[in-house]
């Protein structure tokens, strides 16, 4: 997985591309939350998951790592972009009750 | 119609075989012309078998799995199965959100995602035996 970001007007937009799964999130979160971290700044942050061909509920675990991450920090989370495939484990794990569309 | 057709692979617990188990099944269904969107549930259901092997069957070694699968006319059959440690309470693992990781950022979703995505999942498991995860699913008639 590959994970790019942009910091524009106080929204950060972090884009995850490629297949999100336990390999993927276990080599990818500590380059995930560095740019948390390095962008506390933002007043809201989206993920741009467009890029991504496949996640499963590992993902889900993921997002919601880093959504708990920036709540403690008073900063609201989106989700942008799902594919067909992605959407239905968002969906089925409720995701958007907590990190809305954007 | 389908003739009847099977295969069998052995790989070690590894997180990055999970990218590898999902491409096999793919490939193998191929011929039943699944969609895009039957190819994603099933996909999807496999890495969420193979994950529960690779992160709780073998907590701190590389084990064996094995992943065994069979079409016939539209039907795909699929068994995943480890010779890990097994799980102790079935009925709670199976419940939503139920994880044994909470600190790991585990969702705890993966046996419902499996039961949304096939048509019948069932799970069979023995304390210090093994987990067999089997699956069924019906490709539609396009």
């Amino acid at each position: 997985m590959e994970i790019k970001y942009k910091n524009s007007s106080g929204v950060l937009i972090v884009y995850l591309s490629g297949e999100l799964d336990e390999y993927a999130a276990g080599i990818s979160r500590t380059v995930f939350d560095k740019l948390l971290d390095d962008n506390l700044n933002a007043k809201k942050v989206v993920f741009d998951i467009s890029g991504l061909s496949f996640m499963d509920s590992t993902g889900i675990g993921m997002l919601i790592g880093r959504y708990k991450k920036l709540k403690n920090f008073g900063i609201p989370v989106f989700i942008a972009g799902a594919s067909n495939g992605v959407e239905k484990v968002i969906e089925l794990s409720g995701l958007y009750h907590i990190m809305p569309k954007y | 119609m389908n003739e009847k057709n099977t295969m069998k692979i052995n790989f070690l617990s590894l997180s990055q075989n999970e990218t590898f188990a999902r491409t096999v099944i793919a490939a193998f269904c191929l011929p039943l012309n699944p969609s895009l969107s039957e190819l994603n549930e099933i996909k999807t259901a496999v890495s969420e078998a193979v994950t529960n092997a690779v992160v709780h069957a073998y907590p701190d070694c590389a084990g064996e799995i094995e992943m065994t699968a069979e079409t016939a006319d539209r039907k795909l059959h699929i068994e995943i199965a480890d010779k890990g440690v097994g799980i102790e309470n079935l009925e709670e693992a199976m419940e939503p959100f139920y994880t044994t990781r909470p600190d790991e950022e585990r969702s705890g979703m993966g046996f419902t995602v499996m039961q949304t995505f096939m048509e019948d999942v069932k799970i069979v498991s023995e304390v210090n035996k093994g987990t067999r995860v089997i699956m069924n699913k019906t490709i539609a008639i396009k």
